[in-house]
Formats: C-alpha cells, structure tokens, sequence
C-alpha cells in the first residue's frame, strides 16, 4: 500500500499544471468559473489548443494521433482540468465514438473520420435516446430500411445534447424489426446536413440551451455509413457506455465546486460573521468533504487497476452513483450558502446592473446549477439503473 | 378537535381552485415567467376581484380574513397551480406592516391593495443580513420636519412593480439591535431612490435598491420611531406560514404529476410505478406529504399565539418544509426522468418554486438553530 503518486506522476502533474497555466486563456477560464454557457467556439477553441499538445485525445492509442494515456495519467490530467476550470471536452466524438471506430470500424471510416474528430473538422453528438426509449434504450424505434446503396431513415432521437452545435450524429437504429429487441439495431454515422433532418431545441428547466430533439425524414444515409455489422448495433452501443463512464466519478468537478462553495461560505455573512464560521454550516461542508476524501481514493483504487488493465465493472456503476451524489451535495451547499442571493435567474441577468454588488453574486448562478446538475443522476444509465447493476451482479443469484 | 376548513374559508378555496385550475395553466404561467414584467396585471386584478387579496387582511382593515389559516388557504392553492404573481408581498408582508402599524391615512391605502390597484414591495433585508431580521444598516436621520435615509437593500421581491415600498431603517442602536428600526413608506420614483430590477429563477422579479439621501416628510414613518421590530417579526412570521403553505400545495402538485407518470411511462414493458425502487420512493414522498401538512396546520393555527409559541411553531414548519420540500422536489424529478428536465413540464417549475422557497426568510438551516434558540427560552 502506498498512497504517494510516483514520482513520474508527480512530474506528469506538474507538467499539466504548467500547461494550463500557460495555455488556458483566462477569460475560458473566468466563463467556466461563474458558470456560464459556452459558446461553440469556445469549446472549438480549446479542442484546437489541446490537439496542438497531442493532448486532446487522452485515451485513444499513439497509432490514432491520442495521447496513449494509462488511467492514472488521465485522472490527473481531468483533475487538473477541473481544478484550472477548463471547459470539458466535449465527449462525444473524443470519449465514444472514437473509441467505437478505433475497434469495431472499417480502416476507411478510420482514416476518414478519427483525424477529423482531432481537428475539429467535425462536431458529434450522440443519438441513442428516444421518447420511449431511455433507460429501456434497446426498445428504440427509429428505424433505417435498406435501399440499394442506401439506408433510409425515419423516426426521432431526443435529449442530443449539444445537438445544436453538430454536423455529425452516430445514432442506434431499428434494422430489423422482426428479430429480439437487442439483435435487430444497428450503429449508423448520419450527416446532420442530410435533407430531411431537424433539429429542435429543448429548454432545460434552468433556462439552459443543451439538449435537442433530432427528428427525421426520409433520410438517405450511405451504406458505408455503418459502423460494424448489419443488427450488431447494441454490442458497440454497449462497449461505447464503458467508455462514457470513465471519468464518471467527477471528482476533479466536485473539488473544484467544494472550493467554490468555501469561497461562497466565506463572503457571505451571517449573523455578523462569515458563514463558513457557523458550525452548522462548516459541519455540513465537512461531511462531504469527507465523503469526498473518500471518494477520491475509491476512484483512484478503480482507475489504478483499469491502469493494471483490469476492466471495471461493477465498480464504475458504485462511482456513478456515489460521484454524483456527492456532485449533488455540492451544489445543493453553493446553493444554501448563497442564501437570498441565489434566487436572482442567471448571473448576467444581474452582472448588468451598475448597482456595487456584493460577493455572494460573484458566486455566479448557483441554483441554475443545482437544478441543471439534477441531469447527473439520470443520464449516463440513471442511477437507478446502475443500482439495478450492482445487484443484479452481487444478488444475481438470488431468485 | 376539529381539523375541517369553516364554510367560508372552504368556499374561498373552492372558488380559488377553481379559477386558477381554469384561468392559470401551464401555458399561461409560462407566458407569464417569459413577459418582462414577470407578473399578469389581468391575473392580479382578476385574483383581487376575487377577493383573494382580501383574503390576507383583517376586517379593521378592509379585508375578511387575515389570520393563519386564511393565509394557509389561500397560499396553498396558489402554491398548487405555481402562481408567481406577489400576493406575498403585496398583501402579507409590505401591506400587513402598513395594517399593523399604520395610521389612519396609510392605512387608507390598503383600500386599493386590496382592489388590486395599488402594488406595494418590503424592502428589509440587505446585502449582509441574510436571514437575520434585526441586523439593519440602512440610517434613517430625522432633520427638522423631514427624514434622510441611506443604505442598501437586497433581493426585494416586486420592487419594480410597487407603487409604494415599505423600507426599514436604523434610527437608533448598534446595528443588531431590534431596538431602534422603523419603517418608512416611500413612493418607489423618490429622488435619490435607484431600482436595479432582475429575474428571478423561480419566477417573479426583484431588485436592489439603492438609497441615497432619500428624503421623505416625518409622516411617512409607520408608527413609533426605532419600534418596528415586533412588527417585522411578526409579519415575517406569516409571510412564513404563507411560504410554508404554498410549498405545501407546490408539493402536492409535484407528487401527483410523479404519481400520474410513474402510473403511465412504460420501460421494459410495464409501468415504471411497478419498479420497487422507485414505489418504495413514491411511498416515502406521500408520508412526508403527511408530515408536511401537519407542520403547516401548527404554524397556522398558531400564528396568533404569543411570540416564542409562534415563532417556535413557524420555525418547525419552516424547516421541516425545507427538509421534505427538497426531498420532493428531487425524487419527483428523479422519477420523471429526462422529461422533468425541460422548462415547459409543469413539474419543472413547481419544483424551482419548492426548493426556492428555502431562500426567503431563512432556510431550513437557519429555522434549525431559531428552533434551538427559542426552545431553551
Ligand atoms: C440533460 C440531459 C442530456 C442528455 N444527453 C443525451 C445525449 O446526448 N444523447 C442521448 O442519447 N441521450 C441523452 N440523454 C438521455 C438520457 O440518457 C436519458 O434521460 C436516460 O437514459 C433516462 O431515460 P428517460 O429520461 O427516458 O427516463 P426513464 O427511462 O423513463 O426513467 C424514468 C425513471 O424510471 C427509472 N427507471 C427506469 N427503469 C427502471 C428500472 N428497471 N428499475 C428502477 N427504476 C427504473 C429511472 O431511473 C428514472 O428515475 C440526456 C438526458 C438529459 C437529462
């Protein structure tokens, strides 16, 4: 047992920090900061500056242009990020469907696409889910008929998060309608351009532009457009949710929304002394960040043995559930602390007064996160679902 | 015991349901969350007519009820439907001041509160006071016939729309001292009065205010000065069972939407309801549901005892309210699923008011240790 990194960790870290330092622009920074909304190039902006470092692919292989990191490396890297308040890097090209085309696609669909998704050339968005179809993703309906050289496609996708921003979107779709629900979907890579797709924006209950319903009609799709096999859809569907739940844990966000909470707690006065005085309320940060220490150890025991190339299995279910929690409590304490300064909407709403405003508000929108963040334990395999895992796994047996 | 409504305060609610299940739909409301002004002149005047505003006042005052359960009443059905126009402000907290308080000519103004034509705001707590109601900074100065005031006020829910706003001020003592407050009614267009107006997330609109050498004529102090104390306690107490009670309704609704859903949304073939995990939940909710309706019954049918009863009363239910207000609000959209995450599902914003509610006048937190406080009394 040895719970000191290595010293070529320590290095590694040190090598990340400085690069954030340098390279981070602060006003990418300052938006993350206070919370708000990214815009497109804002996200484009620091893919480019991480592809520059051969750093933004931190889990594909040297051969693909990634950074060949181990996990250990890549949990401090997103720890540092976090830390740095970076934008996240927008998962779904670089996290999931690099990783699906790295094993299951053809030599062509790589060459063509995984450069692509480095340089920017290409925005993903992920269409898995339907009305009917979300923890129950497998009943998905939308479906693609072959035609000659082509598939046609037609039903609809929702909650693409990012949609908006998209000219490329990997989707699961119905193939055969005869066949058990698991064995007729297949794993399609669609041009958004295609006539006969729209997008609709959906508001989030905080205001937030981030999901999409995608609709489609007659869409003509080129065969060399599937991934894999013809009705093979749901093993790479399923091998792509392994690598969306790394990272799951959020450590790195919830220390950097801890911090943000003690800041909160410590501009804020109550009773003619900062908050973060209050035993009630320093008990409170207390108890998550215990739970937090705690967490960050059982992240880093997990990623340490994926980095000894054990797979995690039921694992990343237990750190989805007790990650995002934790995430939760987070905000769920920013929002407290902020006391009658967190019920003004959105930060800008107020940034725009010339009234001298105290701290609290520099806080930024912190009741719009803690709704926003109610996602966390629903997308991703809700946390229902991954409860569902853990004792099927361990109480499997029992009938 | 007797825990039945009276025929009067049955037949309001009734009529109340009634008007605002036809009249305040969820389309409707979120026209309303989306129009600049953050309220509906129609709906206010309509819900005046109604009566509704009168609801909150005592008889001395022009108005037919006033008392803890009239407000609980009322505040739930509101609560219910998610009303976002300022019923609290108007009528609990900037009018019942004037009602406790005020002579003969101010309270002549309620009058046209109660009618709907007059909207009034509190403009009490400030940038460093949170949730304590005697720490006040703001200075009122008397000079000869007239008063100057100075200071900041924060978060003040319907300031932009009031016509008059009830402000408090320091006249005397250290600046915790309940001693030395009063209350001040300045036309919300003074001179040397600054509005910086904003949104709110839950709906409605609030302001800063800032005040630089406002000068106003002695008359328009509402009673004795540096006295105001009791009176702020006390009407922040009912604005509490007010808050209390339409979170309560609030709750009501989010439950039955979660009910309604987990009876219809089908995964895996069956009804999402038949999961135990999520049954099991759905049960939790409805005996807190239970828990929640005492609490506020206490608080109402205590709102006229004596100040430690009451405030003992109020803070229970306030914190209690935090307590299941939060845990409904987030199993109900947990339950739900993504659908409960976009802004045009009623359950989105019902939950926004739920757990906002914990924001005014002092979160569950804060009533924890008032509890404590005034246990040991
Ligand atoms: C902000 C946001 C962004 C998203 N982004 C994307 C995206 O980019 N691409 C994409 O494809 N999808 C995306 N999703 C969709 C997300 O994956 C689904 O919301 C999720 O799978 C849950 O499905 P649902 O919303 O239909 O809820 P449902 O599956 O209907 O679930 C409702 C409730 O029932 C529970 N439940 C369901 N089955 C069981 C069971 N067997 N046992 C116990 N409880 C159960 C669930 O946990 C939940 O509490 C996003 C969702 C959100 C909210």
């Amino acid at each position: 047992m040895d719970l000191s990194y290595s010293d070529e960790e320590i290095a590694f870290r040190r090598e990340v920090r400085a690069f954030l330092q340098d390279k981070l622009p602060p006003e990418l920074s300052g938006k993350v900061r206070a919370g708000k909304e990214l815009a497109k190039a804002d996200y484009e902006g620091w893919h480019a500056i991480l592809n520059a470092k051969g750093w933004l692919a931190p889990n594909w292989p040297k051969a693909f242009g990634g950074a060949e990191w181990n996990a250990v490396q890549r949990h401090i890297f997103e720890d540092e990020c976090a830390l740095a308040y970076a934008p996240r890097i927008v998962p779904f090209g670089l996290s999931m469907l690099g990783p699906v085309l790295q094993k299951f696609g053809s030599k062509a669909q790589q060459d063509h696409w995984l450069p692509r998704i480095l340089n920017g050339e290409d925005w993903w968005c992920q269409g898995y889910s339907e009305p009917g179809a979300g923890s129950d993703l497998a009943s998905l309906k939308c479906a693609a008929v072959r035609q000659g050289d082509h598939y046609i496609v037609n039903g609809q996708k929702t909650w693409t998060t990012l949609g908006q921003h998209a000219n490329m979107i990997f989707c699961l779709v119905r193939t055969d309608k005869d066949a058990k629900q698991q064995e007729g979907i297949s794993f399609l890579l669609i041009d958004m351009e295609t006539p006969g797709i729209e997008v609709r924006p959906i508001v989030l209950l905080d205001g937030s532009a981030e999901v999409n319903e995608v609709w489609f009609t007659d869409v003509r799709v080129p065969v060399a457009n599937l991934v894999g096999e013809e009705n093979k859809g749901w093993t790479y569907a399923k091998y792509l949710l392994t690598h969306e739940r790394t990272n799951i844990a959020g450590v790195g966000f919830s220390q950097a929304g801890l911090a943000a909470v003690k800041r909160i707690a410590k501009s804020e006065i109550s009773g003619g002394r900062p908050l973060i005085e209050n035993p009630h309320f320093a008990a409170r940060i207390a108890q998550v960040e215990i739970d937090l220490m705690a967490m960050s150890t059982t992240n880093l025991r997990i990623v340490s043995k994926a980095a000894a190339g054990q797979a995690p299995g039921v694992e990343s279910s237990m750190l989805k559930v007790k990650g995002t929690i934790i995430r939760q409590q987070i905000n769920d304490l920013a929002r407290r602390a902020a006391g009658v300064y967190a019920m003004p909407f959105a930060s800008e709403a107020v940034e725009g007064t010339n009234a001298p405003l105290p701290d609290p508000l520099a806080a930024g929108p912190v009741a719009k996160q803690y709704f926003n963040n109610r996602k966390l334990s629903i997308f991703g395999g809700s946390n229902e679902i991954q409860r569902q895992i853990i004792a099927k796994t361990t109480l499997g047996g029992a009938k | 015991m007797n825990f039945d409504l009276t025929d009067e305060r049955q037949m309001l609610q009734d009529t109340l349901r009634r008007f605002l299940t036809d009249r305040y739909t969820t389309q409707v409301r979120n026209d309303i969350l989306s129009i600049e002004a953050g309220q509906s002149v129609e709906i206010w005047t309509e819900l005046a007519e109604l009566g509704v505003v009168g609801a909150l006042f005592t008889e001395d005052c022009g108005g037919f009820g006033g008392l803890g359960f009239d407000l609980a009443v009322v505040f739930e059905e509101l609560g219910r439907a998610g009303v976002v126009e300022p019923f609290l402000d108007n009528a609990v907290l900037a009018g019942g001041l004037v009602a406790a308080l005020g002579d003969e000519t101010q309270r002549a103004q309620l009058d046209e509160v109660i009618q709907g034509r007059l909207q009034m705001a509190l403009a009490h707590g400030e940038p460093t006071t949170r949730y304590d109601l005697s720490r006040v900074n703001t200075t009122a100065v008397e000079k000869e016939e007239s008063i100057v005031l100075n200071g900041r006020k924060a978060v003040v829910v319907n300031a932009e729309a009031a016509d008059v706003l009830v402000i408090s001020a320091r006249e005397a003592g250290a600046v915790d001292d309940e001693a030395g407050i009063s209350l001040f009614l300045i036309p919300r267009d003074a001179q040397g009065l600054t509005v910086e107006g904003y949104a709110l997330l839950a709906g409605g609109r609030a302001a800063e205010i800032v005040l630089e050498d406002v000068t106003i004529p002695a008359s328009a102090r509402l009673g004795v000065s540096g006295e105001a104390f009791a009176a702020i306690e006390d009407r922040i107490a009912a604005a509490n069972v007010a808050i209390c009670a339409e979170t309560l309704g609030a709750m009501e609704t989010a439950t039955r939407l979660t009910q309604e859903y987990l009876m219809t949304r089908k995964q895996f073939g069956r009804p999402i309801g038949s999961f135990q995990a999520l049954a099991h939940r759905m049960s939790d909710l409805l005996i807190e549901m239970e828990q929640a309706r005492s609490a506020v019954i206490n608080a109402a049918g205590h709102l006229e005892s004596d100040r430690v009863i009451r405030e003992r009363h109020v803070s229970a239910a306030k914190n209690l309210i935090g307590r299941a207000g939060r845990l409904v609000a987030e199993d109900s959209i947990q339950m739900h699923g993504g659908i409960a995450m976009t802004q045009e599902y009623e359950l989105a914003h019902i939950a926004k008011r739920i757990v906002m509610a914990e924001h005014r006048f002092g979160d569950c937190d804060h009533h924890l240790e008032r509890f404590i406080a005034l246990s040991a009394a």
